[in-house]
């Protein structure tokens, strides 16, 4: 018994190690998703870059993903699973990975690690993100034009730099059309929690906003808006779906360009690390279309995306004026410079809330 | 008619050891079924599962390492469950005992502290851990207050400070205000057992608990003590026995073992506090506290089965493209054969003929 059993083992031993063979010419591409595949927000949307690398290179790679991955002491399991499974090139698909992959990517210096929205990174290591400010201002436009009370409700994820400067871009913008503007900021502390995220929306809604904006990753407060007759703007990923009549646009993470050209980077050996962070005259992400608001407003947002396009519009223009109603130094010459708004930990003047943890 | 659950008059022990295998074997079964439904190789899969994270020297440090956490926190819930006291907030025990040993390395980062950094704080984040164990301890015994609703409150309270703190005092001040401290100095670090692994210190400690638990209860009057006062509370008041006092002592005892696999789990794997540093290890140890059966070296094994499932759930959605929901039902049907099998070797199935009773009663 005992070694028919042994027999069975190495058979299977024997079946796993000639089917990792025949995959060895091929390129072994990993990833790490922090929710489901089928969050239809953030995950879904690296999901989808994924398989537009398979429909892009098709034989050529083999990838595997990881969802569910939660950023604590797992992580660095996960990655390290991938790496040991034969992936050469690893995307770990959101900020709470970024210590872990780095330990993984010191220990295995020949795999190439691709992070995303963090801020360490090393030889085998690159970082990448979008500035996704650039779509809140233009948001922040549409918002204040359509906003019949002059109150904005805003779920926040956490009080980090990128959403803390997707707001104030927001709040900027709006200053624009409407200076007695109002942003009602409620702290969900999740990425991903439907159910919390309706509760804010419904508790802000309640506050009187009449136009929902999140940075959170389901389209649950989009249904909430949408049933109450109100207004939103999606996240992450097209959520029209889910408020026909309610969305006004959404900032679509486009990844498959970049995902695309890093494959190919890795598959002509010409890979290195970097320090990505585009925008949208890189299409690291798009807005969806305009909808849901006449035709003088849709003008405003076409203009104003045409003009950060171009980068002849800056969501952080000089005098940039603090919660405090000192002005913010300006280290940029014209605007605030990049590690300002990476490392943003301020609000701008006009919003009525005070930053978690200052 | 009715079925009804009806307890046995007497326990078979051969039994009472053969269910586990019973429990595995039917859940073999039905996966086998479901892999061949989902259209997998069932053998390739159950060999990603079961098999394959056995055979390599990494995948085994990485069963301890995630093991480690959960057996020392189901020791500790196991004496508090034989004494009768449900202590369900090990989660935040788990999490004090992470802020408090945090609080040590924090301050000292970047001083030339010596060596006393590490012990000092997992003594501190015992003692944390216990006191706070201690406050639906003493609710209970003094006020009758629920342990079950207090000690499972006192979580998210837990969880909340620990937010604060990374968020506001404790924040990296190189680290773009995200939510965590700087990385631990190396005195303030958990030792790695192998070089280059992540097999660390707190697993040879899990294994002293365990030791040491399976001496309390097999040979010490204490023990004994827990054991009666949980099986039969009357012969204990009548030999003597103080509940209260076992209550306090065991909530203090399980709260210390979760605040010292808290900060072992921060100084050794994770290397800095940050929110999410407990994947809800104070919850999957109750399940590994009732699948052990509430015995040291049960919960020894209990441990290391439920960490071969997350690691060879891991390899089977690589191996095998298998999704992580099947690794959730898996895990999920896994312990629903557990508990059957254990219900049924207490219990045995009877049908009921209500209409018989009611002819009885007329009669």
């Amino acid at each position: 018994m005992r070694k028919s059993l042994l027999a069975l083992a190495a058979g299977l031993l024997l079946a796993g190690s000639v089917s990792a063979a025949s995959a060895a010419d091929k390129l072994k591409v990993g990833f790490i998703y922090l929710g489901p595949i089928g969050d239809l927000g953030w995950t879904y949307q690296h999901e989808l870059a994924r398989q537009a690398l398979v429909k892009e290179f098709g034989d050529k790679i083999e990838t595997t993903y990881l969802e569910n991955v939660p950023e604590g002491p797992d992580a660095e399991r996960a990655i390290e699973q991938l790496v040991r499974a034969g992936n050469k090139l690893i995307f770990t698909t959101s900020f709470g990975y970024m210590d872990p992959t780095l330990k993984v990517a010191k220990k295995y210096p020949n795999v190439h690690f691709e992070h995303a929205t963090g801020y360490k990174r090393d030889k085998n290591m690159s970082t990448y993100s979008s500035k996704w400010y650039q779509g809140r201002y233009i948001q922040g436009l549409i918002a204040a034009k359509m906003s019949k009370s002059g109150v904005l409700g805003y779920i926040g994820s956490f009080p980090i730099p990128e959403v803390v400067s997707g707001i104030n871009a927001t709040m900027l913008a709006a200053q624009t059309i409407n200076p007695n503007i109002k942003v009602k900021i409620i702290w969900a502390n999740t990425w991903f929690d439907p159910g919390k995220e309706a509760d804010a929306a419904k508790a802000l809604i309640d506050q009187g906003a009449d136009v929902i904006m999140q940075h959170t990753d389901s389209p649950a407060a989009m249904q909430i808006a949408s049933e109450r007759g109100k207004l939103a703007f999606g996240q992450d990923s097209e959520m029209i779906k889910f408020g026909p009549k309610a969305q006004l646009t959404s900032i679509l993470d486009t990844w498959a360009p970049y995902y695309i050209a890093r494959v190919k980077a890795e598959l002509d050996g010409t890979w290195k690390s970097e320090d990505t962070w585009g925008g949208l005259d890189s299409h690291m992400f798009a807005m969806a279309p305009y909808t849901n608001m006449p035709d003088d407003v849709k003008k405003i947002a076409e203009d104003a995306q045409a003009a950060i396009t171009a980068g002849t519009l800056q969501p952080f223009k000089c005098p940039v004026i603090g919660q405090d109603g000192k002005e913010v130094e300006c280290k940029g010459g014209t605007s605030l410079d990049a590690g300002q708004i990476l490392g943003m930990n301020f609000y701008v003047k006009g919003i009525d809330d005070k930053l978690p943890g200052k | 008619m009715q079925l009804v659950l009806e307890k046995r008059a007497e326990r078979s022990n051969t039994i009472a050891l053969v269910s586990p295998l019973i429990a595995i074997g039917l859940t073999i079964v039905t996966m086998t079924i479901l892999f061949a439904i989902i259209g997998k190789n069932p053998l390739l899969a159950l060999h990603a599962y079961f098999i394959a994270p056995l055979t390599d020297g990494y995948s085994l440090q990485e069963i301890a390492v995630k093991a480690t956490p959960l057996v020392m926190i189901a020791i500790g819930l196991s004496l508090c469950y034989l004494a009768n006291a449900w202590n369900i907030g090990a989660e935040g025990q788990f999490l004090i005992g992470a802020v408090a040993g945090s609080w040590i390395a924090v301050k000292t980062q970047g001083t030339d502290a010596g060596v006393w950094v590490l012990p000092a704080m997992l003594v501190l984040a015992a003692a944390a851990g216990a006191l706070y164990a201690l406050i639906p301890a003493i609710c209970k015994v003094k006020f009758g207050a629920s342990e079950i609703l207090t000690s499972l409150m006192l979580v998210y309270v837990a969880d909340l400070l620990l937010d604060y703190l990374v968020r506001g005092p404790w924040r990296d001040p190189n680290g773009f205000n995200f939510p965590t401290t700087a990385e631990f100095d190396p005195v303030a670090t958990v030792p790695l057992l192998i070089e280059g692994g992540r097999l660390h210190l707190g697993s040879i400690i899990a294994l002293l608990v365990v030791a040491s638990a399976a001496i309390l209860l097999g040979r010490t009057i204490k023990g004994f003590e827990i054991r009666v006062v949980g099986a039969a509370p009357r012969a204990a008041r009548f030999g003597g026995f103080n509940a209260n006092q076992l209550i306090i002592l065991t909530f203090a005892v399980s709260g210390a073992l979760a605040g010292l696999a808290g900060i072992i789990e921060v100084a050794g794997p994770v290397g800095h506090l940050q929110p999410g540093i407990s994947p809800g290890y104070g919850f999957t140890a109750i399940i590994v506290a009732f699948l052990g059966r509430l015995n040291p070296i049960g919960i020894l094994i209990a441990g290391l089965f439920l960490a071969l499932t997350f690691i060879g759930g891991e390899q089977a959605q690589i191996a095998m493209k298998i999704p992580l929901d099947v690794t959730k039902v898996f895990q999920g049907i896994l312990l629903f054969y557990v508990l059957a099998c254990d219900s049924l070797i207490l219990y045995r199935f009877k049908l009921v003929f209500p209409n018989r009773q009611v002819a009885r009663g007329a009669g």
